[in-house]
């Protein structure tokens, strides 16, 4: 009975775990007190309503909104056309480019974003969200240029090779051969970057100017004892449309490997 | 016809790869030799851009004599390769359920799985900011219940706290790595060590887990090396003693402006998790890995 019950048992009891401090802040976003204890004091969607009158939370959300988005489009762009240079062509060093364009994610985020502070600081660039962009491009790249690299592995050469055999051109063969195939995989990339950008923290508490984004907000507020009720349902929030996007990241990857699947038979 | 051999050269390369190269060259590759050469700067005298100065050794010769950085540095050490452990000897069984024995439901299982993963780091810690402390979720719920009359110990802001909160953020995540290591065991050594008379834990002893054991030097990896310049956690969840190696990096680089000295420190970390990875990947399960990739 143990060796057929244990490991369920195991996973079941990890996988709740997991979900208990989540389920927590859900509870206490609907919680009529400000302290964040027990017991419960009632319901309330105060929380939540306070939440759209708060013109600085609404400010960093929309920074937040238009950086991941910066993000994401450029690091895409880079990660689809590196990942085609990787697996389509062949030039000198290529084996360690491609590990050099890993390492963003095997250095702590602490020392990307001070390096980044002391080059634009040195360079007389002033901080902005365009700056928090740019060191979140770095750390999304990684996984862009992972999730097109696998595509293509799965996706064999010969279409492209044959559109090139008939003539076309590259950039041709790139705008109707190879993006229409990439498309559900690269907007998958796409939504990754996204929520690596939106939810990070450390790159853009040293990058930021004036406008903080989402994250930097958030742990400003956390001084604040009385405001912290708002965090909780503000992380609620932040956290059901970032599963919501990565859900589908996820659904399009799988719809994206069906059709390489369907492409590659038929 | 063209050889496939042309087809794999050609102008198109560089233009795909270049951007890419010159992007994490200049904002990459580019900072971090700026933060090696700013560690040498004698102080910020003349502003960030001034380049009139003649590199000392000074900052280090600091972190040398201090009775505290260095000090602090072990601990994170330790620390993160304590996070490391748990979290992978937690998620290891986890790893296996799914590869071995969960069948065609284990997809969903890891979906389940690695969804708190995609819930914000920030977000993670907040939530244990919540559930830990004296009047925290857990202890006022205990309290509640009439179970407790004090605070548990264990569960107020400190450095234990700093190690449950980061084993919680990462414990999802280094499930995956193992797993996919799992996936690609070949299923006949085990069919071949069962026909050969292994019991079951014999099998899992000397097929199973050697071979598994890259996919837990990568999931350990993946914790260690964030974690020994981990700095949020601390700050949210250590209380007043919590701090670690990173929480100077971090002061040094805002309220505490000595921009050389932090790039001291941070050099002195950054040298330290290569000189491990350097002795790590010399040992054989990541040398396997690493012949995988």
């Amino acid at each position: 009975m143990r060796r057929r019950w244990g490991l369920p048992s195991y996973y079941t009891f990890l996988a709740i775990l997991l979900y208990v401090p989540i389920a927590i802040l859900f509870l206490f976003a609907f919680n009529d007190g400000t302290a964040l204890s027990f017991p419960i004091q009632g319901f309330t969607l105060e929380w939540y309503r306070s939440m759209f009158d708060n013109e600085q939370l609404l400010g960093a959300a929309r920074s937040s909104v238009g950086v991941a988005m910066g993000t994401a489009t450029v690091a895409t762009a880079l990660g689809t056309g590196a990942a085609l240079a990787f697996l389509r062509f062949d030039f000198p060093g290529k084996q360690a480019l491609a590990a050099a364009a890993m390492l963003p994610l095997l250095v702590p985020f602490l020392i990307l974003g001070v390096s980044l502070l002391i080059l634009f600081s040195a360079l007389d660039i002033p901080r902005s969200l365009l700056t928090v962009g740019v060191g979140h491009t770095v750390i999304a790249i990684p996984y862009t240029l992972l999730v097109m690299g696998a595509r293509l592995a799965d996706f064999p050469a010969s279409m492209e090779e044959a559109a090139r055999d008939l003539g076309a051109t590259y950039p041709y063969t790139l705008r109707r051969v190879l993006i229409p195939i990439l498309a559900p995989a690269m907007i998958s990339a796409w939504l990754l970057a996204f929520t690596v950008s939106i939810d990070e923290f450390v790159i853009a508490s040293f990058m930021i100017g004036r406008e903080p984004t989402l994250p930097v907000y958030i742990f400003g507020q956390l001084r604040f004892a009385n405001r912290f009720p708002q965090v909780v349902a503000l992380s609620t929030v932040v956290i059901v449309l970032s599963v919501g996007l990565l859900l589908l990241a996820e659904r399009l990857r799988r719809i994206g490997s069906a059709r390489v699947a369907a492409r590659a038979e038929g | 016809m063209r050889a496939a051999a042309d087809l794999r050269r050609g102008p198109a390369r560089w233009a795909l790869v270049l951007p890419l190269v010159i992007f994490l060259g200049v904002f990459f590759l580019v900072p971090v030799a700026l933060m090696g050469v700013f560690s040498f700067r004698p102080s910020l005298r003349g502003g960030v851009a001034n380049w009139d100065w003649d590199p000392v050794l000074d900052h280090y010769r600091t972190i040398a004599a201090s009775e505290s950085f260095l000090p602090l540095l072990g601990k994170s050490v330790l620390i993160a390769l304590l996070v490391g452990v748990v979290a992978t000897t937690l998620a290891y069984p986890v790893a296996y359920f799914l590869a071995f024995r969960a069948g065609r439901k284990a997809g969903l299982l890891l979906t389940i799985l690695i969804i708190p993963f995609w819930v914000s780091y920030l977000l993670r810690i907040i939530s244990w900011k919540v559930l830990l402390g004296p009047t925290g979720a857990i202890n006022s719920f205990l309290a509640w219940l009439g179970l407790i009359d004090q605070p548990v110990t264990i569960l107020l802001y400190s450095r234990t706290a700093v190690v449950i909160t980061l084993v919680y953020v990462w414990l999802p995540f280094v499930a995956l790595p193992i797993y996919a290591t799992m996936l690609r065991i070949d299923r006949r050594l085990l069919e071949a060590a069962s026909n050969l008379g292994a019991p079951p834990a014999t099998a899992f002893r000397r097929v199973t887990l050697p071979l598994s054991l890259p996919g837990v030097a990568a999931a350990f990896l993946m914790v260690f090396i964030p974690t020994v310049g981990e700095y949020v956690a601390p700050l949210l969840v250590g209380g007043s003693q919590g701090a670690l190696y990173g929480n100077i990096i971090e002061i040094f680089f805002g309220d505490g402006i000595n921009w050389p000295l932090g790039s001291a420190l941070a050099m002195v970390m950054a040298v330290g998790i290569l000189a491990l990875l350097f002795v790590l990947t010399r040992t054989r399960p990541v040398r396997r890995l690493l012949d995988d990739l």
